[in-house]
């Protein structure tokens, strides 16, 4: 599930991609934002990797929510959508350890 | 005036939206979920069949619990694929847009992003030994003292 190089395309190129960017930009604080067309450039499955402070103190269930309530219409009209939700310093940690 | 009326519109679309949605799960579907999840400690609904899954992510999961040790027979699961009600409706159950799903006692734990990093954590098997669901200590494999 982890994403992967290759598979790495800017969100301009999907205007999926970039509408699920925008909606998450406007609603949360996002330090860092990635995401990925998991369905080989057909903009129908997604992966996503959010950084953000507004997930402090969140279980993981929790944070996963709140980001599918955000995207619910996107989510709706995708086939796959997966997601991987940290804090920064979460993030900073596997930074570190890659 | 015309500010009220587009309120009252909204008011009225927005209640159509969720109606809509609502009129996915009926109460009768609702209560098989209900017992399904209530009935059986570990239960996920998946497409496919953890013997032949049909989609990543649900084999993903099946694997994953699998490689954590849950006997066959303790694995509850539904084909989504089978029942395009239950397909809808589990996801306006659990109020969660995909598939799979897992319930361990009653409670909704989470999709295969979830499951798998809670193995990746050492949660999973916290909660699968918790709920009785692996044995405490792993068996010994065959040949070793």
């Amino acid at each position: 599930m982890d994403l992967d190089e290759s598979n790495l395309l800017p969100s301009a190129v999907h205007p999926m991609a970039e509408r699920i960017e925008r909606k998450l930009r406007e609603s949360m604080a996002i330090e860092h934002f990635d995401i990925a067309d998991t369905s080989g450039n057909c903009g129908s499955s997604f992966a996503v990797t959010i950084v953000s402070p507004d997930f402090a103190k969140k279980m993981t269930l929790a944070r996963h929510k709140l980001v599918n309530q955000l995207l619910s219409d996107e989510i709706s009209q995708l086939h796959a959508f997966s997601q991987k939700t940290l804090t920064p310093e979460q993030w900073a940690k596997e930074k570190g350890k890659a | 005036m015309s500010f009220a009326r587009a309120g009252f519109r909204t008011l009225v679309a927005r209640t159509s939206i969720i109606l809509a949605q609502r009129r996915a799960l009926s109460a009768e579907a609702r209560k098989l979920i209900d017992s399904a999840v209530q009935e059986n400690p570990l239960v996920v609904f998946m497409k496919g069949t953890p013997e032949t899954p049909q989609c990543g992510f649900s084999r993903a999961v099946c694997q994953i619990l699998d490689v954590q040790g849950v006997p066959r027979e303790k694995l509850k699961t539904f084909n989504c694929l089978e029942d395009q009600e239950l397909r809808e409706g589990i996801k306006e159950y659990s109020e969660w847009p995909t598939i799979p799903q897992v319930y361990i006692k009653g409670e909704f734990v989470g999709g295969c992003d979830i499951v798998l990093s809670m193995h990746q954590s050492g949660e999973l098997e916290k909660l699968l030994v918790k709920e009785g669901l692996v044995p405490e200590l792993p068996p010994l494999p065959e040949g070793e003292k």
